[in-house]
């Protein structure tokens, strides 16, 4: 094992950074969640017959259900020709004829593309935070911090995820193929799955094996990160009873998403080698 | 032991069945320029990417200043080596300022240096333009000058001259001159002979992975024994004369046309050709002599098994 020169992760980081505030990537997806959180923040109870702010817990459950579908589709798009790209163009070889291991190369372009999208999102939704702030008290200003923290840990989980379709696939139109199907998998078709499982297995998947199925999927983990572990929003939701304790433990589902964020990126580098 | 800027021991690379590098023995000196000829997928490039440690060798170990180029030392060597991949490729929306910044910072080169590097190669005029908007040959200009980023004491130049104009490939070859002067070693591939035969110091020919010559241009010409042309400029009625003074030697041809004569001869009768042209004092009045182009020579080695 060599060792890492944490300078070389930094330039392969700093350009793919800056090469996506140059081409205004990160101004407009940090422009679409703005006017996103805006439109959910003041017309979300529009169709109850009620137009304005109800509320940062309310609030924040609309904007996981949307962040759910829009976070995982923007970074797997962000990543999938990460390496497949450089193989393709022809720029590969030349990068790694430079005195940097493959390791750097990928942590370095994971970094800068996480950077980019963690930027966007602080950038969209922190600007509506502000707007609100004066509305917020410290709790449900933390709530909504923690909110965003969320989104950009889910955002790198997408993103080692598209990272290692980078490196596995040998097109760049194949990447992209598989990038949108983990998509399709992860936030439309894993929760079907699930409910399928659990209605096949006629209530004897109880709530022991639950939360562990829900830990397969980062979208999930995010959504009990938000919803479930918030008291308020439960009682919203009239899930106060039925959850399981594993499931408002943070610190867990926490490692949980850090596992989602390394354990991609670590079998992209198995392959890449 | 000398010890040789480059040393390759018996390497090879398979890819499955084919053996793309087979048993090569190579040694490069300092401030040497190697030419390194063959056909398309006749190894050169393999063997490039396996210098640089960016292909494992299947057998055989690659030394750059007597150290193998994989494990810790691999960063310390790539530093000393630029590299010119063949159809280099770099990012359209940076300029060519820009590029070798991000390439000096990753190499560890000093960044006041880049645009002197672009002056040299002829490239100070477009700095802070894109790459996008870049010739063929401009880009070619860029790749050799990232490839003289951190003053490499190796230069490995996959067809460096690919695109480039009569000009710019002289101009190139100056630049490469001089860096033979400071104790640079060079080794280039070309698939244009005729432009690298009286530049280089050395050659190799590969052919199907293995190498089938090396030497001096004049020391393969001599190896190979291709024949010599003489090229004979002749008074009027001098023909007949020629042919009797030439016509009893073995292993020559004379051709006639007009007032020129065409004599091909064996290398070893290049003296006794010489002696019996210049005895026909007043029926030549002019002689050329040509050795056999590199060109000649490579199809020479082609056409032996």
């Amino acid at each position: 094992m060599l060792g890492i020169e944490f300078g070389q992760i930094k330039v392969i980081a700093a350009k793919e950074f800056w090469d996506r505030i140059r081409n205004r990537w990160v101004l407009a997806v940090a422009l679409v969640f703005t006017l996103f959180a805006l439109s959910i923040a003041y017309f979300g109870a529009a169709q109850q017959g009620t137009v304005g702010f109800r509320g940062i817990e309310v609030t924040i459950a609309s904007l996981v259900s949307l962040v759910i579908y829009l976070i995982p589709l923007i970074a797997l798009i962000l990543g999938y020709d990460a390496i497949v790209g450089e193989r393709e163009r022809g720029s590969l070889d030349l990068l790694l004829s430079m005195p940097i291991t493959r390791l750097e190369l990928l942590l370095g372009k994971f970094f800068g593309l996480s950077a980019a999208l963690g930027f966007s999102t602080l950038i969209g939704f922190g600007s509506v935070g502000l707007l609100l702030a004066y509305k917020l008290n410290a709790v449900s200003l933390l709530h909504y911090g923690r909110f965003m923290l969320s989104a950009i840990l889910m955002g790198m989980a997408f993103l080692s995820l598209a990272v290692m379709v980078s490196v596995i696939a040998t097109e760049r139109i194949r990447a992209s193929g598989i990038a949108i199907s983990l998509w399709f998998f992860f936030v439309l078709i894993f929760d079907l799955l699930l409910l399928a499982v659990l209605v096949t297995g006629g209530g004897k998947i109880g709530t022991d094996v639950m939360p562990f199925l829900l830990f397969l999927n980062p979208a999930d983990i995010f959504r009990i990160l938000n919803i479930f572990n918030s008291e308020d929003v439960r009682a919203f939701y009239g899930l106060a009873t039925i959850m399981p304790n594993m499931l408002t433990n943070a610190g867990l589902l926490s490692a949980a998403m850090l596992f989602w964020i390394v354990a991609p990126l670590g079998i992209a580098l198995w392959r890449f080698k | 032991m000398t010890k040789h800027v480059i040393e390759i021991n018996d390497v090879t690379k398979y890819f499955g069945e084919i053996h793309a590098v087979d048993g090569v023995n190579l040694t490069f000196e300092k401030g040497e320029l190697f030419g390194l000829i063959g056909h398309n997928g006749a190894g050169k490039s393999t063997l490039f990417k396996m210098m640089l440690g960016l292909l494992p060798v299947t057998s055989g170990q690659i030394c750059i200043y007597g150290q193998p180029i994989h494990g810790e030392t691999f960063r310390q060597a790539r530093r000393r080596i630029g590299y010119l991949p063949e159809n280099v490729v770099f990012y359209d929306n940076l300029t060519g300022l820009e590029t070798l910044y991000f390439f000096a910072d990753l190499k560890g080169a000093d960044k006041r240096t880049c645009a002197a590097i672009l002056e040299t190669v002829g490239l100070a005029h477009a700095a802070n333009r894109r790459v996008r908007g870049y010739s063929k040959g401009m880009r070619q200009r860029l790749g050799f000058a990232q490839a003289l980023l951190g003053k490499p004491d190796i230069l490995f130049l996959d067809e460096p001259t690919n695109g480039l104009d009569p000009e710019a490939i002289r101009e190139f070859y100056q630049v490469l001159r001089g860096l033979q002067d400071q104790g640079v070693t060079m080794i280039l591939t070309s698939h244009i002979l005729a432009e690298i035969q009286e530049r280089v110091d050395r050659l190799a020919i590969m052919k199907s992975g293995k190498i089938q010559a090396l030497g001096t241009l004049q020391g393969l010409r001599e190896e190979i024994d291709l024949p010599l042309h003489f090229q004979v400029g002749m008074q009027h009625g001098a023909e007949t004369a020629l042919r009797e003074k030439l016509g009893s030697m073995e292993q020559l041809e004379i051709r006639t046309e007009g007032l020129e004569a065409s004599i091909t001869c064996a290398r070893d009768k290049k003296m006794a050709v010489l002696n019996a042209l210049s005895s026909l004092e007043g029926a030549v009045c002019d002689i050329i002599i040509s050795e056999p182009s590199l060109e000649d020579v490579f199809l020479g080695y082609g056409a032996k098994k």
